[in-house]
């Protein structure tokens, strides 16, 4: 099945960015089901998996109603190639399973990222429920509500881990450690986010820093956890341009709909 | 249809919707979880508006179903059904009646919302502390003396929880 191009529009850009964001994490998340450590955990995980598809869900609808090329949140999900997604690229790092890359896989890895995630959503969705654009507003004031859940699920791991034993002290510092090079591009500005301000759709990525910073630093305190030195490594992936992951994931997302096109069940 | 024709036809509309059931907690109704917004009779057939309880709650669809399948079947067709998501459905919004048929049904039914603002990120002990806000009664056999096992359930709208009193596990539908 051939690929599609979404328009250059940086309001259609912005949309995505947070639906993609959603829809990656919550595949990730996702991997979990059948493979955490304890039964209420796989429940979790794959909760917050299913509530971050709802939003990815609403956003893809969303972002395909503005494009003007009529494509639904299938199409939007499953036909896109790697430099049309436009996610973290935090979201795309191997989170159960180690590559050869990456040697994540760790429980910790999970519950470090949904904390870092979480929060960054939160915030978010704060500051859109008064967006100009009134559908993403109600995109936001539902999705806030959830993300609550999901900031206190993260923080209660983070703090019981960091300030567990001396294992998983160390699993947990080292899980930080490896997703903080890519917490830079969280709070980087470009011109969709320049847009989206002067349009009163969104805020600027780096005016949440402050807040983002605070509310984690706060668990990592008392997770006695540090937080990793700044690197002047800066990941692309809100650009469009991925990690070496971001294929692979595409590929078992897409497969079905790749070689049996428009396939329904 | 004079007004008073089309009133009449929406509050028979509203009584069809009590036996409406959600399929994951079937002994609520849409009306008694609090998500209907409209009911409106048109020249021709009638037009409802829900509004969805979770973004990913796969629900939602087989809800919407039933709604049009329901009042086509009491005569009432044709029938759109719409999705409203603003202002976002809350717990607060469901009714007495509700809540009742969830303890029944052995569901602690939900509490207050907590009212928005910042949530302290603290760690949180099983056993609520003497001084906890709010304290969940066992829907068995009514004793304070429970704990939560996860934030998460079988459902979106749930969690897990257990009384330390009869030593029954019970689901709790969390306040959103």
């Amino acid at each position: 099945m051939n690929s599609i191009a979404v328009s250059a529009s940086l309001h259609v850009r912005y949309v995505l960015r947070l639906a993609d964001t959603c829809l990656i994490h919550a595949q990730r998340l996702s991997e979990w089901c059948g493979h955490a450590p304890v039964l209420e955990e796989d429940i979790a995980m794959t909760n917050l998996s299913l509530d971050l598809m709802g939003q990815a869900r609403a956003l893809l609808s969303h972002a395909g109603s503005l494009d003007g090329q009529s494509w639904d949140e299938d199409q939007l999900a499953f036909l896109r190639d790697e430099r049309h997604y436009f996610n973290l690229t935090l979201a795309e790092q191997p989170m159960r399973r180690s590559s050869a890359h990456s040697s994540g896989g760790d429980f910790a890895d999970a519950v470090v990222r949904n904390l870092i995630l979480a929060v960054w959503f939160r915030l978010h969705w704060q500051a859109l429920a008064a967006s100009s654009d009134a559908e993403l507003a109600a995109i936001a004031g539902k999705a806030l509500k959830e993300s609550r859940y999901h900031e206190e699920h993260a923080a209660q791991w983070v703090i019981r881990l960091g300030d567990g034993t001396e294992v998983s002290h160390a699993k947990t510092q080292a899980a930080l450690d490896r997703a903080w090079a890519y917490t830079a591009e969280m709070f980087v500005d470009d011109d969709t986010d320049a847009y989206a301000q002067a349009q009163g759709l969104g805020p600027l990525r780096s005016s949440l820093r402050e807040a983002w910073q605070s509310s984690v630093q706060a668990v990592l305190d008392e997770a006695t956890l540090s937080v990793p030195p700044a690197s002047s490594f800066l990941s692309t992936g809100s650009r469009g341009t991925h990690s070496e992951h971001m294929g692979f994931i595409l590929a078992e997302m897409q497969y079905l709909q790749r070689a049996y096109p428009g396939g329904r069940w | 249809m004079s007004v008073a024709d089309l009133h009449d036809r929406e509050q028979a509309a509203w009584r069809v919707l009590d036996d409406v059931l959600d399929p994951e907690v079937p002994v609520l109704s849409v009306r008694d979880l609090g998500i209907v917004r409209a009911v409106d009779s048109l020249e021709e057939g009638m037009r409802v508006v829900l509004t969805p309880t979770y973004s990913g709650c796969p629900a939602t669809e087989v809800i919407c179903d039933s709604v049009r399948q329901a009042l086509e079947s009491a005569g009432f067709g044709p029938v759109t059904v719409s999705l409203q998501r603003a202002p976002a459905w809350t717990t607060e919004w469901m009714s007495d009646e509700g809540r009742r048929k969830l303890r029944e049904y052995g569901i602690a039914p939900p509490g207050a919302v907590q009212p928005p603002g910042p949530t302290p990120m603290t760690f949180f002990p099983r056993r609520p502390l003497a001084a906890a806000p709010e304290v969940l009664n066992c829907p068995r056999c009514g004793s304070a003396h429970t704990e939560r096992l996860s934030a998460f359930g079988s459902t979106a709208c749930k969690s897990m929880h257990r009384c330390l009193t009869c030593r029954e596990p019970f689901e709790h539908f969390k306040p959103l």
